[in-house]
């Protein structure tokens, strides 16, 4: 019972506030819209007995992205700014779309019947996620985190080298 | 813990997430906004990937890895195109799409 009334809230949370973010006229205001709609994202897995995964999600999303993306608005732009959108019939054609391919989509998956998997009871224990991470055996995870890292450093540079001033490479 | 509640509520919320992504994709104008947009979108995606992970395959972890990866994956290109707008707004003094329509160099 208390897990449904949770459940119940945070995906009326996540599907109001994602509402709320894109339709927001205020930047700033929509960033953090966007914070709530990580933070029931993070309820959901918590409601699903994933606690590492709760974890990552409010820190690197709701504690990283979100402060990156405050940032960048508050360089960007004035507080008081109010943000243009589409025109009017522009909105109302891509209103259209969305809402047929989220009818067709939902059509989709209420038809279909999922069979639950009759495994025992899920990985709770984050030493699990942590020995695969790293081993190479069969279940083993140790590829995509090498390719992860790469990739972590890659973006690191690159974001270094646009966003510095040109003055440096003139000399 | 997840009595009474079928996997299809998690497909639907998740399902809503990413169309509303979509439709700020569509309309928002501004490049920031526009990137929280996408943020939703791949947010939505690991909802599905977890849910997937909890009620179809319990003992295994794929949904696991494929959530974390995609989350490094989207850190790293926030990172990336806050720089690309920091740089933007410094040659146009705007980040709106709609001024933004000649390649300098």
């Amino acid at each position: 019972m208390l897990n449904q009334v949770m459940f119940f809230l945070f995906g009326a949370m996540i599907v109001i506030f994602s509402l709320l973010t894109v339709t927001s006229r205020k930047v700033l205001r929509a960033a953090v819209y966007l914070l709530f709609v990580l933070i029931s994202t993070a309820g959901l897995y918590f409601a699903l007995s994933y606690n590492f995964l709760a974890a990552v999600q409010l820190t690197v999303y709701a504690g990283g992205i979100v402060v990156l993306i405050i940032f960048s608005i508050l360089l960007t732009s004035h507080v008081s700014e109010r943000a243009v959108m589409a025109p009017l019939k522009e909105s109302l054609l891509s209103a259209l779309a969305t809402v047929a391919g989220a009818i067709l989509t939902l059509i989709t998956i209420l038809k279909f019947v999922f069979v639950p998997g009759t495994g025992v009871d899920p990985h709770q224990n984050i030493t699990d996620v942590g020995n695969a991470l790293v081993s190479y055996n069969r279940d083993g995870y140790a590829l995509p985190f090498e390719v992860v890292s790469v990739l972590l450093l890659a973006a690191m540079i690159g974001a270094i080298v646009v966003a510095k001033k040109e003055k440096i490479s003139k000399k | 813990m997840i009595q009474n509640i079928p996997l299809s509520y998690y497909l639907v919320i998740s399902t809503l997430m990413f169309f509303i992504g979509i439709y700020g994709f569509l309309t928002r104008r501004n490049l920031i906004t526009m990137l929280m947009s996408v943020e939703l979108i791949l947010n939505s995606v690991n909802i599905n990937f977890v849910a997937f992970n909890r009620y179809l395959y319990p003992q295994q972890l794929q949904g696991h890895f494929f959530m974390l990866i995609v989350i490094a994956v989207a850190a790293a290109e926030a990172a990336v195109a806050i720089a690309i707008i920091i740089n933007i707004y410094r040659n146009f003094k705007s980040i709106d799409v709609e001024n933004v329509d000649e390649m300098k160099y």
